[in-house]
């Protein structure tokens, strides 16, 4: 049983398989689209969960929004199911690729075999599509790599049932229903707006005012938790910004795509102008990563170090509050 | 980013013959897709993290062989998992898998409950009962 699918590969897991449904069921959306309409930018520093023996900081929104704002704007029903049974779940995925419908599975990174040793952690929220089996082996289209793989039962049971912070329950999902016709304006003005609010919100983990928190527990960090420690924190900061979904200059500029994209489907100048913009603060994000990277990697650093990236984070911060203003106020 | 500067460095994806995608800027101001073999920055702390994980699993064998905790820890390390992750692997609370870490408990833990680590682990029960943390 194969189910006739094309693979396009992505930059970020979840925009990527939405992306790729949508695609195959006949309704064109891109990646940046995708991540644009699905309101997947986004901040969140949330010092008490500790990732990899470091603050955890989040730059999308939980695993599983992308889509489902994406199809609520579009006007679109997506079904998810969730097993606690093992065999039922391979079965119930069986059945769906026998009825010609490719599904995303929600799986965990630390046990796929494809996925290079530097990259596999137990990060439980990536996505995938299963298209087809042939013989006993499951056809896997994984957004983020460059042409289709295979999986063995067992391998891909393992993946769907990995353990730990938001264990994917072997959870599959497909669209069930496409809308007639779709209205851009308004479906990418909601998308700005939800956007502008949750990097602007009035909460001191999260958007701009998460920024600003985490630029100054930077320069407590040497004092609080030793230089070695303080180095490491940014490490992982760094990882979690460009490495995992892509969160800082990566998703800048999806979003920049999106913005032209979008400013051109519903002729909106302003939108493309800013989308220029975009691109610059996203550059500024991967200077700040290199910055930070240059840190870690000389070890040893006077207290100015650390205050030259506080404030170039905070720069990054007052920059995209700004700009986000200036969105909220283009549409 | 413009298409010209995504990163063509050496990279642990460049060894695996992976290339990541990104979104850059052509020419004429207009987003394209590019692939990218690696980035310096990305490889400095991706080793930066391998070390730090090296280290820790060095330390629990230590540990383990110094008597001072079970061979449960330098399994966990090495599986790159924490506190939470294992847990829940195992199904078991907290507090017990927190027990299980002092050699003494360990020692007298049964092979069912010895099985539900082993499978976490990827490994067998020999496997687990022959760890002593010294080669």
């Amino acid at each position: 049983m194969i189910v006739d699918f094309k693979h396009h590969q992505s930059a970020h897991c979840e925009n990527g398989v939405a992306s790729n449904l949508l695609i195959n069921q006949g309704l064109p959306i891109s990646e940046p689209m995708a991540f644009g309409l699905g309101s997947g930018l986004f901040y969140v520093y949330l010092p008490f969960v500790k990732v990899n023996h470091a603050p955890a900081i989040s730059y999308r929104p939980l695993p599983g929004l992308i889509f489902n704002r994406l199809a609520k704007r579009l006007g679109l029903k997506v079904k998810r199911i969730k097993f606690s049974n093992r065999v039922k779940a391979q079965q119930v995925l069986e059945q769906k690729i026998a009825e010609g419908i490719p599904c995303g599975l929600q799986v965990g990174v630390y046990h796929l075999p494809y996925f290079p040793e530097e990259y596999r952690f137990h990060f439980n929220a990536h996505n995938l599509v299963v298209y087809g089996k042939e013989g006993d082996n499951f056809l896997v289209s994984d957004p983020v790599m460059e042409i289709t793989t295979t999986l063995t039962p067992a391998e891909l049971e393992r993946v769907r049932f990995a353990q730990g912070a938001f264990a994917p329950k072997g959870q599959i999902y497909y669209p069930i229903e496409l809308p007639q016709s779709i209205d851009w304006e308004v479906a990418i003005r909601k998308a700005i707006k939800k956007t502008c609010t949750d990097m602007l919100a009035p909460v001191p983990i999260v958007g701009v005012k998460g920024m600003r928190m985490v630029a100054r527990a930077i320069v407590k960090w040497p004092k609080k938790v030793g230089v070695p420690k303080a180095n490491h924190y940014l490490a992982q900061m760094v990882r979690m910004q460009e490495e995992i979904g892509t969160g800082g200059g990566g998703f800048r500029f999806i979003y920049a795509a999106f913005l032209q994209e979008a400013g051109n489907k519903i002729g909106n100048t302003r939108l493309i102008d800013l989308s220029k913009e975009m691109t610059t603060i996203g550059d500024s994000w991967r200077d700040f990563a290199v910055n930070a990277a240059r840190v870690y990697k000389k070890r040893k650093n006077g207290e100015d170090v650390y205050i030259a990236l506080s404030k170039e984070l905070m720069s990054l911060a007052d920059r995209e509050e700004q700009f986000f203003k200036k969105l909220k106020r283009a549409i | 980013m413009k298409e010209s500067e995504v990163p063509q460095d050496k990279s642990s994806l460049k060894e695996n013959d992976i290339k990541e995608l990104c979104y850059a800027v052509n020419d004429d101001g207009e987003y394209v897709t590019a692939l990218s073999s690696g980035w310096e920055t990305k490889t400095i702390v991706q080793e930066a993290t391998l070390s730090q994980i090296e280290e820790r699993i060095r330390e629990a064998k230590q540990q383990v062989s110094d008597g001072i905790y079970s061979p449960i820890v330098y399994f966990m390390e090495v599986n790159r998992m924490d506190m939470q992750t294992l847990c829940a692997y195992v199904s078991m609370w907290k507090w017990r898998v927190k027990r299980h870490f002092k050699p003494s408990v360990y020692n007298k833990l049964n092979d069912k409950v010895l099985q539900r680590y082993a499978d976490a682990f990827g490994i067998t029960v020999v496997e687990l009962k022959a760890f002593t943390g010294k080669e």
